[in-house]
């Protein structure tokens, strides 16, 4: 092995850093309509009356749609294999409107100016109805957000339109009222995370022309192609062979283009007038009308026994989605089986949920997707059970977390903890925070007070037995190789990570590979790069597909030096056989070379791999923060992690994947919220109000890495995408509790909410 | 109106709508390294050097560069090889969007400051976002080159 496991630049980094125009914008054609959206004041509304004839008038005005324009057959917009599991609820452009910021009319013209100005001279006449806002009276609320009868869900999750629920389920493992009756410790808390914006760097874009077969080429920057080609299709109607897909670099994704949030308002323009036309969010579309996650408030009941072994868990999520259903039923599944399953002694336990439609703008896919939401609940609740038996967390979760042939419940894609070194991050993580001399906390004598929190994760790695993960190599004429990936790199450099895996399978200088992503006329077909599943997926098509290859230039080979083709070996550079009279040999290159005259041994190779499996990659994080007991104002010092990847096939992107992650679960934890008025409105929608971290809000974070091996990854490798940001919530809410005493269930914890809960502590005295 | 600038090193003169902003102006002319971020002045994202002044271009009318000097990382594409080495060496580009501005505030940075220090880094760069790195692997960058740069001086 030569690059696998080597901290080796990214392919594409001196592009990026020397700024080049790679990504969407820089790449659209020229003369692009500019395509904008008329949106509803509204957050539940008929459109009554529209006109748009003075708006026609406006010089250089291309195109107005509105309801009248578009197909009425119900999609999804969320980028998920089959079988999709959100509802068909959709138009693109729908007489309800469902939120403040829905769709009401598209207008395309020649410049900015003229949209713009078309925009205001639309009449709308609304019919106003009261929305349904609070999502803890949404279920059964005679007020519904999907009245209408051609509401679709393809796959039975318990979902009802006629009763605001997008999905329910109850999954039940013994007898928990039982079990926790017989605890000698438990605890009930309810826990309430908020609506997140992944705020990536570059907002939703796509722009869109006709090819010269008649043909839609959708150019997008989007984590899932083959899924917007499907979806793209669906949403106008037209057969998805009508429709390329082509992903340039993307500017950051973390779930956000995982929804098809921006691609059918140009495509329908481009479909309908056949020029070229681009849609590039703002910062404020991206904050009212994108893909946040979801809020979530969670119950958790916990028990343990007089030894600190916890016997029992019991997990109601409520979940809210928002507008329309993408990622809702699937979201909310994590939210209890990535927490229950840290705790392997647990007996018993449930998970129960209700996803409920709600007059906000629609949640989505955003990195942890509901995991980050129910390890917050389970490993604060676990916490506090520590507490109440005068126990370290430390020392509890240590009991309990799961080890390597350990089971882990209520967690269905593994049989048991195939590949897991918690324990090992337990004792790292201990160890670089000091934590036995930090524990609890340290009263710093100026009002300020110091404490530490403590917290496990586990995600998953793709879902098991639904991604698909495709690879397609070829050996070129001249000795070099091409790989073909439909996966996305986000940034996340999974480009880079495919190449080492096949430099390392083909036994060839990383240089000699060419990486291509993603086209969906040329790509093999790849799921796409969501749900942790790139590395672990598509790395093994990748393997496959090389192994393959190299049968086949064994093959060719064989022939030319005349022997047979399992007598001969291949090193990188020649196939050769090391007979016993002589050696014979051929190279790379000549073998390449005539692979492009009277041959017929095709030197490419196509392959896919899906996994019945889906190993957890695992890690402990602790926070040590310092809390200002005046104002509550909340800093984190210091921030480690010890994380279990498998092998980390780039050790660079993997420590700067947790650092990142991280640095975002710190703003979900101190700062983000999308905040609505009372009707409906989104009150923080932009960067000025909607604060994620800068490099002054926290101190160090460190990384360190235990790997196991994981057999059915590539290179002994999992996932580290979505995990890294799993900790950081409970981290820190138990470290201010140590700090402070003050336990905080609601996120963001904001100094206000610190700091009354010292006033409550102080009164109550 | 009529704007004579020096862009980049070459002397141009245009034609440009009174209302145009700098950002605009330069993705126009083909600098596609200014990337816009946010409408609010919040991200970073489009600072290009007004007169070896960092700038956030979109809150600068085109009209400013009237008589000035505007440069962009296209116009110094052999620093942000060199520098830019040092973020991929940490593999701190991640998705690369933000790059360009914050390398030109980098740049700005290390024109006004000799030997800046991890909290003055911090606190001059602190405008300039990036949701992807967490920001570590990018001060460990501009240490390291610091070091190098400084190696490279004495030697």
């Amino acid at each position: 092995m030569k690059y696998v496991n080597q901290p080796v630049r990214k392919t594409d980094a001196m592009a990026l850093v020397t700024g080049k125009p790679v990504y969407t914008d820089d790449l659209a054609p020229k003369d692009c309509l500019i395509v904008k959206i008329l949106r509803s004041p509204h957050a539940n509304a008929w459109v009554e009356d529209i006109k748009t004839g003075n708006a026609e008038k406006v010089a250089g005005i291309a195109c107005i749609l509105t309801y009248k324009d578009v197909p009425q057959k119900r999609f999804t917009l969320a980028g998920q294999t089959a079988p999709e599991m959100s509802p068909d609820d959709r138009l693109i452009i729908d007489r309800h409107v469902r939120f403040v910021g829905d769709v009401v009319a598209i207008v395309a013209g020649e410049t900015e100016e003229a949209v713009d100005k078309a925009l205001k001279r639309i009449k709308v006449q609304y019919r106003v109805e009261a929305p349904v806002l609070d999502m803890h009276k949404a279920k059964d609320n005679p007020i519904l957000v999907h009245p209408e009868e051609n509401w679709k869900l393809k796959i039975p999750l318990g979902g009802n339109n006629k009763r605001n629920l997008c999905a329910e389920a109850l999954e039940e493992h013994g007898d928990v009222d039982k079990v926790l009756s017989e605890c000698k410790y438990t605890v009930e808390q309810t826990y309430h995370t908020k609506a997140n914006q992944q705020t990536m760097m570059e907002t939703f874009r796509t722009a869109c022309y006709m090819d010269h077969f008649g043909r839609l080429v959708v150019l997008s920057s989007t984590q899932i192609p083959f899924h917007v080609r499907r979806i793209v299709g669906r949403a106008l109607d037209i057969p998805a062979s009508k429709v390329r897909v082509i992903k340039p670099r993307i500017g950051g994704g973390f779930g956000a283009k995982q929804t098809s949030v921006s691609e059918i308002y140009p495509a329908i323009v481009t479909w309908k007038t056949g020029r070229p036309s681009k849609m590039i969010f703002s910062r404020y579309e991206s904050m009212i009308c994108s893909s946040p996650r979801h809020e979530m408030e969670i119950t958790v009941r916990a028990g343990a026994d007089e030894n600190g072994i916890i016997k029992a868990i019991d997990v109601y999520t409520l979940s809210n989605t928002g507008a329309y259903g993408e990622h809702s039923s699937t979201t909310v599944g994590l939210s209890g089986h990535k927490s229950i399953g840290l705790y392997r002694h647990t007996e018993a336990y449930r998970f129960a949920f209700d996803v409920v439609y709600t007059n906000v703008q629609a949640a989505g896919a955003y990195r942890g997707y509901g995991a980050t939401q129910g390890i917050f609940a389970v490993e604060s609740a676990v916490n506090e059970l520590a507490h109440k038996m005068g126990m370290d967390p430390v020392r509890i979760k240590e009991l309990n977390m799961p080890i390597e042939g350990g089971p882990l419940p209520g967690y269905p894609d593994v049989p048991y903890a195939q590949s897991c070194t918690m324990d090992k991050c337990m004792a790292r993580a201990k160890e670089m925070m000091d934590w036995d001399s930090k524990y609890p906390f340290r009263d710093m004598g100026n009002g300020k007070v110091r404490g530490v929190g403590v917290a496990m994760a586990m995600q998953g790695s793709s879902i098991a037995g639904v991604d698909v993960g495709g690879a397609d190599i070829k050996l070129n004429e001249d000795g070099s190789y091409t790989l073909a990936l439909g996966c996305t790199d986000m940034g996340t450099g999974c480009d880079t990570i495919m190449a080492q895996i096949a430099a390392d399978c083909l036994e060839t200088p990383m240089e000699n590979i060419v990486v291509f992503s993603v086209d969906t006329d040329i790509s093999p077909y790849d799921s796409g790069s969501y749900a942790s599943s790139t590395t672990y997926t598509t790395g093994v098509a990748v393997m496959k597909a090389c192994q393959e290859l190299r049968k086949k230039i064994c093959e060719l080979g064989a022939q030319m030096i005349e022997v047979d083709q399992d007598k001969v070996d291949f090193d990188g550079s020649y196939v050769f056989c090391d007979g016993e009279e002589e050696e014979k040999r051929v190279s790379l290159e000549q073998i390449a070379l005539k692979g492009t005259f009277f041959n017929n041994i095709e030197l490419q190779v196509v392959k896919q791999h899906s996994s019945p499996l889906s190993p957890p990659p695992f890690m402990v994080g602790m926070a040590e923060v310092e809390v200002d007991t005046e104002t509550g104002t909340v800093e984190v010092l210091d921030y480690v992690a010890a994380v279990d990847c498998g092998t980390p096939i780039n050790p660079n992107l993997a420590r700067v994947q947790t650092e990142g992650g991280i640095a975002q679960g710190i703003g979900m934890a101190l700062f983000e919220e999308v905040q609505y008025t009372e009707k409906g409105k989104v009150r923080n929608n932009s960067l000025m109000q909607y604060k994620i971290p800068t490099r002054e809000d926290f101190g160090n974070i460190r990384v360190a890495f235990e790997s196991s091996y994981e057999e059915s990854g590539p290179f002994g490798a999992k996932s580290i995408g979505e995990l890294v940001i799993d900790t950081p919530c409970p981290a820190i809410a138990e470290a201010i509790y140590n700090a402070t005493g003050v336990r905080v269930r609601e996120l963001p914890i904001t100094p206000e909410k610190v700091a009354m809960g010292i006033l409550k502590k102080k009164l109550e005295k | 109106m009529n704007i004579s600038f020096w862009l980049n090193g070459a002397y141009r003169q245009e034609e440009i709508e009174p209302g145009m902003l700098l950002i605009d102006f330069l993705r126009e002319k083909g600098c596609f390294s200014v990337k816009r971020g946010c409408e609010t002045a919040n991200c970073g994202l489009c600072t290009v050097l007004l007169d070896e002044r960092p700038v956030l271009s979109c809150s600068v009318l085109a009209a400013r560069i009237d008589g000035k000097k505007v440069v962009t990382l296209e116009g110094m594409q052999r620093e942000a090889q060199e520098f830019g080495s040092f973020l991929a060496n940490e593999g701190a580009e991640q998705c690369g969007f933000c790059n360009p501005g914050f390398i030109m505030n980098v740049f700005a940075m290390l024109r006004e400051l000799k030997e800046p220090t991890e909290e003055q880094i911090k606190e001059y760069l602190a405008g300039n976002l990036c949701r992807c790195s967490g920001f570590v692997s990018q001060t460990t960058s501009i240490l390291k080159f610091l070091k190098y740069k400084k190696a490279q001086e004495e030697a």
